[in-house]
């Protein structure tokens, strides 16, 4: 079988990696308020001149889409025109963006001085940064940054201008708004605001998609926003939004502009801002709202040590080349194409297919840190001891050892590792530590780690899991094939594909796999195992070498949270539901089963707490029908189909073979 | 290039011209006018009619419409056309001693002149270089080409109806092709693949219906697809039926102004003898020098002055058919019908696949009292469509209207050729000061657009003013008559030109299509842009030449007209990269909303699209057409379905 050519199609994004440069360097040894108001004159689109933020609001305003569809509105409602047209002008006053030089400028200054507190450096991949300006004067460009923290877009910004490209124009979140004096700053930076939801309203939702088309067809500015739609608060890549990305590509479909290339970036913490806040979250506990006041209670942060940034400019993507074969543009040639309808199902199959991948390149370009190697190794350690009922901890050298096999087993995975060359492996480890030092605790007698929250649940320990989630996201499909390996009862190929196929199937509302591309998924899997060795593959059986079996229960453990997590869930449904409940009721109570549980040990993991894996577990129930939404009585009741949670539970649980949910045959 | 497809002329009749030393009065003013449009010929010595292996037997008896002066083309047209390349054998573009470029001949307007231009826009352009030659194989060796398969009953059949036919090499060789980029290159290289088997002159209606029955008789598989490529896997003999010696004027009706023409003249001199008698028909394809009535209606042709006259379908009054089933034709010569259907739009457009046209009713107007050709510059394309767009909306469309773009703008200008006077000169350089520094226009994205208009003298100025008037909304500056002609007179020599190119390793071809206002703009970009990028990704190592022009505005649209060619050097197999570059090119046509075909036809390059143009009902009716009147296939090019 061609493993080869399938895995390397799979993967066209998939390049061999640039260097890095750092670009604080620069702004420690000159003047900052030199290079603030310094000559900025980026290149732009087939040589264009920049665009008035009012040219533009008139552009949108006359244009045909925009006139059809208050026409509309206004006949529907049985409003003037002009009253629609209003409407349609507040709206896009409300959205808008102003950017403005002298407010770049004011950033790249302040910016300038924040970033040199906070990080020891932000290492920029110049390579891409040249490609994208390349991608820029030949179509229009969208930006598609991984979204992990506050600062991305204003970094992604700051590094655009530091390169003199064109700035970009950013999507953002209507919470922003909410935040005085901020939004606005923000805004004459360049970010312009959408409603979080916006389902019915036609009129909004035309001014919003002309106002990107606008911008993207004439090539004014680069279009950015989050394929993910809102930060990811775990550290993992959400399921990505389409409704963007269907916007952007519109053009291209219609033959407005050549082609769209889209540039997936990739931004790499070594800590997050927001660790903090986040791995509360991850407990459970809920999100605060958005307030320029809690952005200045949380100055503290200045005076710590965030390590580095690295931002990874992946290729970019034409559009036309993805839509080759795929999509057919004819399907525009009979309606006049400024009149506004739902996308055809290709489209809507293309539009998502694309987001997965993109959102994988994302990942498959993240870097990731010796730290996220250690994380891993702690949290796997930690969670075995704790069954064992093993002493706690683990020496230095132990972990440095285990460390340096970890990284040599994710470099052949292809991850994208930033391990210092010129360092021995202990110094790594040390220096690592030190970063990090106040989430683990040094027993005092011998060197030995432990944590220092171990028996106390909800302390940092989660932000482990924050950190090493970049590693874990590099190792998919890899992970449910060894856990299908583990799980399945014999070597049959065909088992062990229907094992992994059904975890792929549980697990997809959980990780970023591309929908149905089950069959690419497990030959990506096997031929990275096969490659480093650590399976045989034959026509019909799957073998673990022996060199393959600390890999695979690496692998296996990597998964384990999960696998819990979703049968704690299972049996909270089976156990604690009699007949219906509320999508409101579900979090709080599935939350006060899981600390029953965790108090009484007979769960490991307080990952489990974190209620996006709640959420997710629910979606995927309902995706397999074993819960089911009824109408009538309250909105949002659930009905659990309690034999197929039951079997469900049964079968991640490894009591029957996972055959299950198989559709899809090798 | 190609403003003539290769199954344009079904009834091929590419019948060059006669001469006429002793004109009369109006004769010299349609030669005038046609010289102006065609760049025309001054014909000295005509190519003798001698045939030996022809068996001579005419129907003289038809004769008495003919005028004294018009004498018959040779049969034998490769005496006096190239057999490899395009139009004249002494009519070609060549790089002289000096390295200078150089027109031949005497029958154009650019003929014996020097080109100094075009040297450089060509090694610039290209990045070709007169060092590097590619030249054609000289001479048709005769016994490289497949002797003839012939059906002896047929043969013999045929002989005894007196008309004349030929089994010889050239002839059938000529009749082969049309002028497709794949079929020059094979040419050029010696290669032929299936060529017809014989060669047939009808000379009248009559003939035709004798030639058809009998092919019918002998499932001879009488292909008449004439100058066309032959089906390879055709197993039956091929004839090809050149209605060249078809090419009589029947009758002028001055009152209804309508004229009955033979369908094997050709485009000029149809003009010709009508203008002899103060009336034209307005009808000016591009390959109106070589193409003949029957190809017009076959494809469904277009005109350059459409917007006065009308096309091929608005044109024509009455259509002959001879077909397998009997001959087709309408009863009566009522200018519209409501009769169902209309039953010539079963044959406009059907490409040879149903019958032989033999005479067409035509309209005819009396001959125009002034012409004026115009020009005006734009500062970019987007404006230039603009107001096109603009004039069609006004419907004040001049006789015609062309927009070229910004690379077609410096080809025309490389095409200059070289200017007597100083002071000719001096006013060029002022202009181009004018333009360029003055109005601040950039020379790399101003385009230009070609007018004629056409009338009475005080209307056309009156025309002329009111189209400026709109162009200037759209910053469009006059620039002047010369500029305009010289657009025109490219469109006859370019065919030319690709002959020049591939002495030089350069190909190149053109394309058509028709498309909604909104889509002009998009389409242009796109499908050059597609070109390059093609080009690129096929390993053509020089950028290519992708440009386009507008060539015709409707009321809901417009003609956009693609030129392309590159530099093959390097390539092992540049035909098969320039088929696929085009293939690409047609589907980023279609996928921009695009036509399929705009006057070009569909013939064997297109079909594969057909399903998709006219859906499966539309491909079922068509071919329950076809499969009622000619079911045995004897007109087998296999063209459209």
């Amino acid at each position: 079988m061609a493993s080869e050519a399938v895995y390397s199609h799979r993967d066209p994004m998939l390049k061999k990696r640039d260097d890095f440069e750092d670009i604080l360097e620069e702004r420690r040894n000159s003047s900052d308020l030199r290079y603030a108001l310094r000559c900025y004159t980026p290149v732009l689109y087939k040589g264009m001149t920049p665009c008035k933020a009012n040219t533009l609001k008139s552009m949108v305003l006359q244009s045909n889409q925009l006139r059809y569809v208050i026409s509309q509105v206004s006949k529907e409602t049985g409003r003037a025109t002009d009253d629609v047209r209003e409407d349609a002008s507040a709206i896009l006053e409300e959205m808008a963006h102003s950017l403005q030089l002298s407010t770049v400028r004011f950033f790249a200054f302040t910016l300038s001085k924040v970033f040199k507190t906070l990080f020891r450096s932000i290492c920029v991949n110049e390579e891409g940064i040249q490609r994208l300006q390349q991608a820029i004067q030949e179509h229009p460009v969208v930006l598609l940054p991984s979204h992990r923290s506050y600062m991305d877009f204003l970094l992604m910004s700051y590094i655009l201008y530091t390169y003199d490209l064109a700035l970009p124009v950013i999507a953002a979140g209507m919470d922003f708004m909410g935040m005085k004096f901020v939004g606005e700053m923000l805004r004459m930076s360049g970010a312009f605001f959408i409603r979080r939801s916006f389902g019915g309203d036609k009129l909004y939702w035309s001014v919003f998609s002309e106002y990107v088309k606008t911008m993207l067809k004439n090539g004014f500015a680069p279009v950015e926003f989050f394929l993910e739609g809102t930060r990811s608060r775990t550290a993992k890549s959400l399921t990505p939004k389409l409704g963007l990305l269907n916007i952007v590509m519109d053009p291209f479909f219609k033959g407005e502009v050549y082609d769209v290339s889209v540039v997936p970036v990739s931004i790499s913490y070594e800590r997050i801002l927001e660790e903090a806040l986040y791995a509360r979250e991850m407990l459970g506990v809920p999100k605060p709202k958005e307030s320029t006041s809690g952005l200045f209670k949380a100055r503290k942060v200045l005076s710590e040590d965030y390590g580095s940034i690295h931002v990874y400019f992946g290729q970019p993507v034409s559009v036309r080349s993805l839509a080759q074969g795929r999509v057919n543009r004819c399907q525009f040639n009979l309606v006049p194409r400024h009149i506004p309808g739902k996308p055809s199902e290709e489209i809507q199959n293309f539009v998502n297919d694309t987001a997965y991948r993109l959102v994988r390149a994302q990942e498959e370009n993240m870097v990731l840190k010796p730290w996220v190697l250690l994380a891993s190794l702690l949290l796997q350690n930690h969670h075995q001891n704790q069954t064992a009922g093993q002493e706690r901890g683990i020496a230095l050298d132990e972990l440095t050892a285990q460390a340096v096999w970890l990284r040599d087993v994710s470099r052949e995975y292809g991850a994208f590792l930033n391990w210092p060359g010129v360092m021995t492996p202990s110094e790594v480890v040390s220096s690592s530590l030190s970063l990090h030092r106040g989430l683990l605790e040094q027993g005092a007698s011998r060197r030995r780690h432990s944590r220092r929250g171990a028996l106390e649940p909800g302390s940092r320990r989660p932000l482990l899991r924050l950190v090493q989630e970049p590693g874990a996201a590099r190792l998919h499909p890899t992970g449910p094939a060894a856990s299908a390996i583990h799980a399945a009862t014999s070597n049959q190929k065909q088992e062990v594909f229907n094992s992994f196929s059904f975890l792929r199937n549980m697990f997809s509302n959980e990780f970023i796999l591309c929908p149905g591309a089950t069959v690419q998924d497990f030959e990506e899997a096997c031929y990275l195992l096969v490659k480093t060795r650590a399976l045989q593959v034959t026509q019909q059986e799957v073998l673990v070498t022996e060199r393959g079996q600390r890999t695979l229960a690496f692998l296996t453990s990597m998964l384990d949270p999960f696998l819990q997590g979703y049968q704690v869930i299972c049996r909270f449904l089976c156990e604690e539901v009699a007949d219906t409940l509320t999508e409101k009721q579900f979090i709080p109570a599935v939350r006060k089963f899981i600390v029953k549980h965790l108090l009484a040990g007979r769960l490991r993991y307080t990952e489990v707490l974190s209620s996006d894996l709640q959420k997710n577990a629910l979606a995927a129930l309902l995706r397999l029908g074993a819960v089911r939404k009824i109408k009538g009585a309250e909105p949002g009741t659930l009905k659990v189909n309690a034999v197929m949670v039951n079997s469900l539970e049964d079968t991640l649980g490894g009591k029957l073979p996972m055959q299950k949910a198989v559709s899809a045959r090798l | 290039m190609d403003p003539l497809p290769p199954f344009t002329n079904t009834e091929a009749a590419w019948r060059p011209n006669s001469g006429s030393s002793s004109s009369s009065d109006r004769q010299r003013i349609a030669q005038q006018r046609l010289r102006i449009i065609a760049g025309h010929l001054q014909r000295s010595e005509d190519g003798d009619s001698s045939s030996t292996v022809l068996l001579a037997a005419e129907c003289k008896a038809q004769e008495s419409q003919k005028t004294a002066e018009e004498k018959t083309v040779p049969r034998k047209r490769h005496e006096i056309m190239k057999w490899n390349g395009w139009g004249y054998s002494d009519s070609r573009f060549l790089f002289n001693k000096k390295g200078q470029a150089e027109f031949t001949g005497k029958r154009y307007r650019l003929s014996g002149m020097i080109i100094p231009g075009l040297k450089d826009w060509f090694e610039g352009t290209f990045g070709a270089s007169l060092q590097h030659k590619t030249p054609a194989t000289p001479v048709l060796t005769s016994s490289s080409v497949p002797p003839p398969t012939l059906n002896e009953a047929f043969v013999e059949e045929l002989k005894s109806t007196g008309i004349p036919f030929s089994l010889e090499a050239e002839d059938r060789v000529f009749r082969a092709h049309g002028h497709c980029l794949h079929e020059i290159f094979a040419l050029r290289e010696g290669k032929f693949g299936r060529v017809p088997d014989m060669v047939v002159w009808p000379n009248c209606h009559n003939d035709v219906v004798k030639i058809v029955e009998l092919a019918c008789k002998h499932n001879e598989g009488t292909s008449v697809s004439s100058a066309l490529e032959c089906p390879p896997e055709e197993t039956r003999s091929i004839v090809s039926l050149d209605t060249s010696q078809m090419n009589r004027i029947l009758w002028i009706d001055e009152k209804n102004l309508t004229a009955h023409v033979e369908a094997g003249i050709v485009g000029q001199d149809l003009e010709r003898l009508l203008n002899e008698s103060g009336y034209c028909t307005g009808h000016e394809p591009d390959s109106m020098e070589f193409s003949s009535l029957g190809g017009w209606v076959a494809t469904r042709a277009s005109g350059m002055k459409k917007n006065i006259y009308g096309n091929i379908e608005d044109l024509v009054v009455h259509i002959k058919m001879v077909t397998p089933q009997g001959v087709i034709e309408k009863s009566c010569q009522g200018p519209r019908m409501s009769t169902g259907p209309d039953i010539h739009h079963f044959i406009m457009g059907s490409e040879g696949t149903l019958g032989v046209v033999t005479e067409v009713t035509m309209k005819i107007r009396p001959m125009p009292e002034y012409q004026k050709y115009g020009s005006v510059v734009f500062p970019n394309f987007e404006q230039g469509v603009a107001c096109l767009r603009e004039v069609a909306k006004q419907r004040c469309a001049p006789a015609s209207i062309r927009l070229m773009d910004n690379e077609q703008f410096k080809f025309g200008h490389a095409l200059k050729p070289q200017v007597s006077s100083i002071f000719t000169s001096f006013l060029d350089g002022l202009k181009k000061f004018y333009i360029t520094k003055f109005k601040g226009f950039d020379p790399n994205h101003l385009c230009v657009a070609t007018l004629l208009f056409e009338g009475d003298r005080e209307k056309v100025l009156q025309h002329e003013k009111q189209v400026y008037d709109i162009a200037a909304k759209f910053g469009g500056l006059a620039a002047g008559e010369d500029n305009g002609q010289r657009g025109y007179m490219l469109t006859f020599v370019i065919a030319y030109l690709r002959d020049l190119g591939m002495d030089y390793y350069v190909i190149g071809e053109s394309f058509e299509t028709s498309v909604p206002w909104d889509r002009v703009l998009d389409i242009c970009r796109n499908v050059k842009a597609r070109i390059v990028a093609e080009c690129k990704d096929k390993g053509v190592q020089f950028s290519p030449l992708s440009t386009c022009r507008v060539t015709q505005t409707y009321d809901a649209g417009a003609c956009v007209y693609f030129y392309f060619a590159f530099n093959y050097r390097g390539l092992s197999d540049p035909v098969h990269v320039y088929e696929q570059v085009e293939h690409a090119a047609r589907e980023e046509i279609l996928a921009n909303g695009g036509s399929l075909s705009h006057h070009h036809g569909v013939g064997k390059l297109r079909k594969e699209w057909m399903r998709d143009t006219v859906s499966n009902v539309g491909m079922g009716m068509l071919k329950s057409v076809k499969d009622y009147v000619d079911p045995k296939n004897i007109f087998g090019n296999r063209n459209l379905l």
